[in-house]
């Protein structure tokens, strides 16, 4: 087993940069997720660290050994591809032992550890069909099998869970996450989807356009997001985000008309020497960081009522200020009672503030 | 009122296909019944009285049969066997390697294919294999066919191979295959029920071919049947017709076998096993 590290890895396709040098290291045995919106290069870095596409500049290792020239199969590494790629003429015994077959593994062995393997995911009694009489959520499973049958060094995973339906996926998530961690093999896991990788990873690496614009643990991440593009892609629904003045002389914001006291903010000096030269700025807040009030309450903006989500343990509550969709959750259990004007006031310890251009300041 | 309408056009619509199957059936139904007739007839009419007497004196025929069981045989293997295999490497080789122009490549084979084969260049192709020194040869019909077919051949093949997803292939290098196992292993599994399409369409076009083996043969020992046929004409030239129609049957029989064959063996289906 051992860690991967990235230095300056960069793709290009004709003048598209699709990896951007991209830098990261990643911990021996860790459960590593790579997530962005679609085309920003997640598949392409994946790609690069199996040996499938060929790093234009910069260098890939894994454990101490540097691979960034070598073929796939000189690399120990074990990928679940998003469509599973089963082989369609062949059963699932040999689907899942093909690895093992190609090493020259003997036939009584490579059988009883694709029935270990199979019985790990619940799917030795499956093992003389073929993948077209499989179900979606088991054809997942063998693709799972057949990259942990051969114990390699680093797993790989595009989108596993990409086409399966919502409830499979959830459930998938659960045996994946227990898998890795019975296995404690190091896993790069690709996905666009940010509950599944706040869910299942130590680390997650948010890339824009080919470059990584944060890491770190998820929630750290999710609490201190360091630019907009990450506060907008990480929660459901993300964070709110507001345009306002500062107003150093009465050392408060204007969002909307709406003065809130910056008085007892954290990071207030930072605030003032971002506004001599501009006094612009993004408030960003979480919907979980808002107090909703039907009446008047001080520190607040005001909008009106657009619509009301119960989702079970927690609501939605969307209220538009001037046009803009601004959400609060509640942890209640009832269908909570809002209707016309209503006033929210931001908790300040967990307000951020952001450079117009997206870059956090405080 | 409309029930009628409706009737009407169900039996409009029935008689066009009864029309239509006609036109097709009826020279295949005489191409099966006349050869038990005694009597040589070109309507379609049940064998009066019924006979084995054709295909007796057909078989006694040893210039026809030989052209049959072995001219026929040897060119149409020999043109199936050299496009099929030529075929599909190039075609997997032009779809999976990047190669810069390599679809634009195909294009021009498909250009090509429409000219080789064709009347106009009968007297290259002649001159080539006289150069060659393979006229009345075996090899050279066989490789003109291969020539001929093969542009066609690696441009349907480069779809059927264009259509398979890489990741199967993918997913093999990664679980640690060479690329020759790559493609041994699971390529070819993949592929080969397009390349049971292009065997036996390559055959069906060389067995059935009449122009280029007789302009490349001499000798009657290594005449196909296509021109064999012409044994069972008079010398005035006009064809006995039962004993022409017993021929093409028995002319007609390893195409529909082959097809029989591969269709049992292989089936001409793609089992899907990508989730889409
Ligand atoms: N073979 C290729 N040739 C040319 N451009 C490519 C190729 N593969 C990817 N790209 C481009 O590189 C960029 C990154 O692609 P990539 O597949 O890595 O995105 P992704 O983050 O995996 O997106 P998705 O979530 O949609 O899968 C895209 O702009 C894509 O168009
Ligand atoms: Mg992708």
């Amino acid at each position: 087993m051992s860690g991967i590290q990235l230095d300056r890895l960069s793709k290009h396709f004709g003048s598209v940069a699709a990896v951007d040098e991209v830098t990261l290291q990643i911990q021996d045995g860790e459960f590593f997720a790579l997530l962005g919106p679609s085309g920003c290069g997640k598949t392409t870095t994946l790609r690069m660290i199996a040996g499938l596409e060929k790093a234009t500049a910069g260098t890939i290792k894994i454990g101490d050994r540097d691979v960034t020239t070598l073929a796939p199969r000189e690399r120990d590494i074990a990928m679940v591809f998003q469509d599973y790629a089963l082989y369609p003429h062949m059963n699932l015994l040999d689907n899942i032992g093909y690895p093992l077959k190609v090493r020259g593994i003997p036939r009584a062995e490579l059988q009883q550890r694709v029935t270990e393997a199979a019985q790990s995911l619940g799917i030795d009694h499956l093992l003389n069909r073929r993948p077209a009489q499989l179900s979606g959520g088991q054809q997942q499973r063998a693709a799972v099998a057949r990259a942990i049958v051969h114990h390699a060094q680093v797993f790989l995973f595009d989108e596993p869970l990409s086409n399966l339906d919502a409830k499979l996926r959830v459930e998938a998530r659960g045996f994946l996450k227990h898998l890795q961690r019975q296995v404690g093999v190091t896993t790069v896991y690709v996905t666009h989807d940010q509950a599944e990788a706040m869910a299942l990873a130590d680390h997650i690496a948010i890339m824009e356009q080919g470059k990584v614009v944060q890491m770190g643990p998820p929630l750290e991440v999710y609490h201190r997001p360091r630019t907009t593009f990450v506060a907008s892609f990480l929660g459901s629904p993300p964070m709110n985000l507001l345009r306002g003045q500062l107003d150093l002389a009465a050392r408060q914001v204007r969002v909307n008309n709406a003065a809130i006291s910056l008085e007892q903010f954290r990071g207030w000096d930072r605030l003032v020497e971002h506004a001599q030269q501009n006094v612009n700025v993004v408030m960003g807040i979480r919907p979980e960081h808002l107090t909703i009030a039907q009446h008047e309450i001080p520190q607040s903006l005001t909008g009106e009522v657009y619509a009301i989500q119960p989702l079970g343990a927690e609501s939605l509550v969307i209220v538009q200020i001037k046009g803009e969709p601004v959400s609060v959750r509640l942890f209640t259990d009832d269908t909570p009672q809002f209707s016309g004007r209503v006033w929210l006031a931001p908790d300040l310890q967990r307000v951020f503030f952001y450079h117009p251009d997206g870059e956090l300041i405080a | 009122m409309k029930r009628i309408k409706h009737l009407l056009g169900e039996a409009a619509y029935y008689i066009f296909i009864l029309v239509v199957m006609a036109f097709f059936g009826l020279p295949l139904l005489w191409l099966v019944l006349t050869p038990f007739n005694a009597r040589a007839t070109l309507a379609v009419e049940i064998p009066q009285p019924f006979t084995l007497d054709n295909f007796q004196q057909v078989l006694n025929n040893t210039f026809a049969v030989r052209a049959l069981v072995q001219n026929n045989m040897i060119i149409a293997v020999g043109a199936m066997l050299g496009v099929t295999l030529i075929a599909t490497l190039s075609a997997y080789a032009l779809s999976r390697a990047r190669v810069p122009g390599s679809s634009q490549l195909t294009y021009i084979l498909i250009l090509f294919s429409s000219v080789v084969t064709g009347t106009a260049a009968m007297v290259p192709i002649f001159l080539i294999i006289f150069n060659l020194g393979l006229i009345d040869t075996y090899l050279g019909v066989i490789v003109v066919f291969i020539g001929g077919l093969l542009p066609a051949a690696i441009f349907i093949m480069r779809d059927f191979v264009e259509g398979i997803p890489r990741s199967y292939e993918e997913s093999a290098l990664v679980a640690g295959a060479a690329p020759s196992r790559v493609f041994l292993d699971v390529a070819l599994p993949l592929i080969r029920p397009g390349m049971m399409v292009i065997a036996i369409w390559s055959f069906v076009q060389a067995w059935g071919s009449f122009l280029i083996p007789f302009i490349l043969l001499r000798s009657p020992e290594r005449m196909p049947a296509s021109i064999a046929v012409y044994s069972f004409y008079t010398e005035a030239g006009t064809p006995n017709i039962t004993l022409v129609a017993a021929y093409s049957l028995l002319y007609a029989i390893p195409v529909v076998i082959l097809y029989l064959f591969v269709n049992w063996r292989y089936g001409f289906r793609f089992f899907g096993g990508i989730k889409r």
